[in-house]
């Protein structure tokens, strides 16, 4: 339980390189779970094949003391290399990608086209009565889009989660 | 021995149970604790067919793993456990969470079905990856047979580094019977588990400073100074000493400081001295080594020391500012935590203000004068502390060496109060899981480990039956162990918190239709003996430590005995619960308080 004094929330980006080998995603979202920690959006993938290091992008929020605490048991995994609060280390990108479907006729498709080209979506499927987007972005300009497709007749969205990596020429290594 | 050993190996392929064996060895383990079955049998073939490990058989896979943290605890060393797949692994989980709780260092030893029957739900298969990843440091699952021996060297490596802790390796019965190479341990650094063992210089200076302007200091040592070796409680000793500050230990690090010294001021926390707890909250500068600000110590924690300059020592980062926020945090072993804050006492120059410590020990006196573990033993009627009492006196006149293992309950707490502990690794109890029935087959563990030593459990007659089965492992071993119950006919802790904060509706906390201590101990070949009253109790001791086996000492106490001093759950350090006619601050228990264990 963490002190009372300290309950200013806050949102962390955390980027953690761990060994590429079964179980390490179960540990990690285990540990959230068990430990009561929030997720607001868990990304995996290898990075490197040759020294098997896969890259685990979290989104997650709480107070100061508890975001130390994440990490802290984050790093105390045996199969964890290096942990990297983004958010406080910073300036960093963070982009999402989604696809989308929205199905419709007539007006209701050129709407959806029009504003598609606004916010630099890409169709990457397209039947007489649907489209499906393929949209890159930060999360709010996402979110922003799905509200904006949902009257117009939104059908279906997949989302990555979240991937982010600190600007300039500093790298997380192993 | 070994060297042979490896000539004959590297002539010939070995099978999967070859392999762990040799690692075992290569690792300088010496007996493993186990119980077979289906997917074990190739290891226990090979067990048949050599004498460099002992094996022992337990009589559950629960008392394995307590018996090799034990074991572990009493030496330092790695304790192993085997048992297996299905039933086996998960009878060992308790163990297991006991060992992550209390940062003992186990190897579990797990068998598992053939690889390619994982998931079919074949005959006695378990998740046991899945089921002890919450329950161990880190856990393997070994498919493929060329990574056995290293996996195996790696578990001890990363079951005994940093904080130490339960790692489970999960072997297919294929592998086991396999063939493949066998590999010793690397030289090299591991991947990516490094903990930090040596202290920043700048940290220990900042300390340094914040210690010698210290005005009313105190020291509060936990298990992972006991973590770090003997060597840790030699240098807590020397620190502390040349400071002139007082000392408190946690349950878990009992015997770290001497409880005889004048400077120790017994344990803290829930059941801890009113000196060591009022210490805490009137302190200006704490200085925390390898302790973990659990919720038995600090109790409420917006009220927790609320006026101190807080240091933390400890080899694990996430320990530091979990619970409590601290003003110098030092990510180090205690041991080479300690040296160097030694060594930086002697550099810092300006000096410490002597006459307000001088004070402060005035007022700890002060304190003292409350005399909080004082009891009366009037008349017949056995109070518990002076059992545990004359149970120390007694056996420090024999001059043995003396390990204590405990149950979990009052009796615990009596034997932490009473008992006296001047060395560390001489006192075995689960306090981070509380898990009764642990202190029988610990003690077990910790008798393998010194044949020659008194090692007693001090038991309540509830607990003592979680694992009485084990009285069958003292049997056949011919493990002298001393069974001293505190038999309280209650669940006493139970009954006491009843009492307490549930208006004394005893529910369920009566220990009824008890067994007879003495036909039990003699149906397991053990000497029985029962005391009831307060005059025959020195008796009823000696004629138990004179006795060259086993023993059950069924000592009849008082069944209403509360255990005090007491901090209930939710309150601050100085509102205390003393012993009724001791003066002191007396608590309510609010609703709040009640929510919490
Ligand atoms: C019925 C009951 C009542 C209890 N009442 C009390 C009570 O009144 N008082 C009390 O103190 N406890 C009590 N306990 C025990 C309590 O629950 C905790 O187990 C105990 O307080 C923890 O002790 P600790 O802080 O020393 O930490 P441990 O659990 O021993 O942890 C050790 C700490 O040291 C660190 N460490 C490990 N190795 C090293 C190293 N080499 N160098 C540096 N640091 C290291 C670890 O990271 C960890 O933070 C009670 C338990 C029970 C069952
Ligand atoms: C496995 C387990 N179950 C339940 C508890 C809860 N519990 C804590 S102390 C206690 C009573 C212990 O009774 P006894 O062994 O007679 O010891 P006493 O308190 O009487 O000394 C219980 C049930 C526990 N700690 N462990
Ligand atoms: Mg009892």
């Amino acid at each position: 339980m963490p002190a009372s004094t300290d309950t200013t929330f806050r949102n962390a980006t955390i980027a953690v390189l761990v060994e590429n080998e079964a179980g390490i995603l179960a540990r990690v979202v285990g540990l959230f779970s068990g430990r009561g920690y929030n997720i607001e959006s868990l990304t995996v993938a290898p990075v490197d094949e040759a020294r098997r290091l896969s890259r685990i992008t979290i989104v997650t929020s709480g107070t100061d003391m508890v975001i130390e605490q994440i990490k802290a048991q984050l790093d105390r995994l045996v199969p964890v290399h290096k942990v990297s609060d983004l958010t406080l280390e910073g300036p960093h990108l963070a982009r999402e990608m989604m696809l989308i479907k929205v199905a419709g006729r007539g007006e209701h498709r050129m709407e959806a086209l029009r504003l598609a080209d606004a916010f630099r979506a890409r169709v990457v499927d397209a039947t007489t009565e649907s489209f499906v987007f393929e949209m890159t972005g930060a999360g709010e300009k996402l979110d922003a889009f799905i509200e904006l497709m949902r009257p117009i007749g939104l059908t279906e969205v997949s989302r990555t989660g979240v991937v982010a990596i600190a600007r300039g020429p500093g790298g997380l290594q192993a | 021995m070994s060297a042979t050993l490896k000539t004959e190996t590297e002539a010939r392929t070995m099978n999967g149970a070859e392999i762990v064996l040799q690692a075992l060895k290569d690792q300088g383990v010496e007996v493993i604790f186990g119980y077979p079955g289906g997917a074990v049998l190739p290891l226990y073939d090979a067990i048949f067919q050599q004498n460099a490990i002992r094996h022992i058989l337990v009589r559950h896979e629960q008392a394995a793993v307590h018996a090799a943290e034990g074991y572990a605890r009493s030496t330092g060393k790695v304790g192993v456990v085997l048992v297996t797949s299905g039933p086996g692994a998960t009878n060992a989980v308790t163990g297991l969470v006991d060992a992550l709780m209390d940062s003992i260092p186990v190897i579990c030893l797990t068998g598992q079905v053939p690889t390619h029957l994982i998931g079919n739900d074949a005959f006695q298969e378990a998740d046991t990856t899945g089921i002890t990843r919450p329950a161990t440091k880190h856990n393997y699952l070994v498919k493929d047979i060329g990574k056995l021996a290293s996996t195996v060297h790696e578990a001890f490596y990363v079951a005994k580094s940093g904080r130490p802790g339960p790692v489970v390796i999960d072997l297919p019965k294929d592998i086991l019977i396999g063939k493949g190479p066998y590999s010793e341990a690397p030289k090299t650094a591991h991947r990516s588990y490094r903990p930090m063992t040596e202290p920043d210089a700048g940290q220990i200076r900042a300390a340094v400073k914040l210690l010698k302007g210290a005005k009313r200091p105190v020291v509060y040592a936990g298990g992972g100074v006991i973590n770090s070796g003997p060597e840790a409680s030699r240098l807590l000793g020397e620190f502390v000493r040349m400071t002139g500050m007082p000392c408190t230990n946690t349950l878990m690090g009992l015997g770290a400081y001497p409880s005889t010294d004048p400077q120790f001021l017994g344990m803290l926390g829930m059941h801890g001295t009113f000196e060591a707890n009022l210490a805490m909250h009137g302190c200006d500068v704490m200085l925390n080594i390898g302790a973990r600000f659990d919720d038995r110590v600090t109790g409420r924690l917006n009220a927790f020391s609320p006026n101190s300059k807080k240091i933390h020592a400890d080899i694990d980062p996430s320990s530091i500012n979990k619970n409590v926020k601290v003003d110098v945090a030092i990510v180090g072993d205690a041991a080479r935590v300690l040296a160097a804050l030694v060594e930086a006492w002697r550099e810092e120059g300006a000096g410490q203000d002597r006459e307000a410590i001088a004070g402060w020990w005035r007022q700890i006196e002060g304190w003292r004068e409350t005399r909080c573990l004082q009891y009366r033993q009037e008349g017949s009627i056995i109070k518990p502390q002076h059992a545990v009492k004359r149970l120390y006196e007694i056996t420090r006149e024999m001059r043995q060496e003396t390990f204590i293992t405990t149950e979990v309950g009052q009796h615990q707490m009596w034997a932490a109060q009473y008992f006296g502990f001047d060395r560390p690794n001489r006192w075995m109890t689960s306090g981070g899981l509380g898990t009764m029935g642990y202190g029988l087959p610990a003690a077990m563990g910790v008798q393998i480990a010194h044949p020659d030593a008194l090692v007693i459990d001090i038991a309540g007659e509830a607990s003592i039956l979680m694992n009485i089965q084990e009285m069958g492992t003292l049997a056949q071993y011919r493990l002298p162990v001393k069974v001293f119950i505190l038999n309280n006919e209650y669940m006493g802790m139970v009954r006491q918190w009843q009492e307490l904060l549930h208006g004394s509706r005893y529910s369920e906390s009566y220990s009824e239709a008890l067994p007879d201590f003495v036909k039990l101990a003699d149906a397991f070949h053990a000497k029985g003996i029962r005391v009831t009253r307060a005059e025959d109790l020195d008796a009823g001791i000696r004629e138990m430590l004179a006795h060259p086996g086993p023993v059950i000492a069924d000592i009849a106490v008082a069944k209403d005995e509360n255990c005090f001093p007491m901090i209930p759950s939710g309150a601050a350090h100085n509102e205390m619960i003393l012993a009724p006619g001791q003066a002191g601050g007396v608590a309510g228990v609010t609703d709040e308080g009640k929510v919490l264990v």
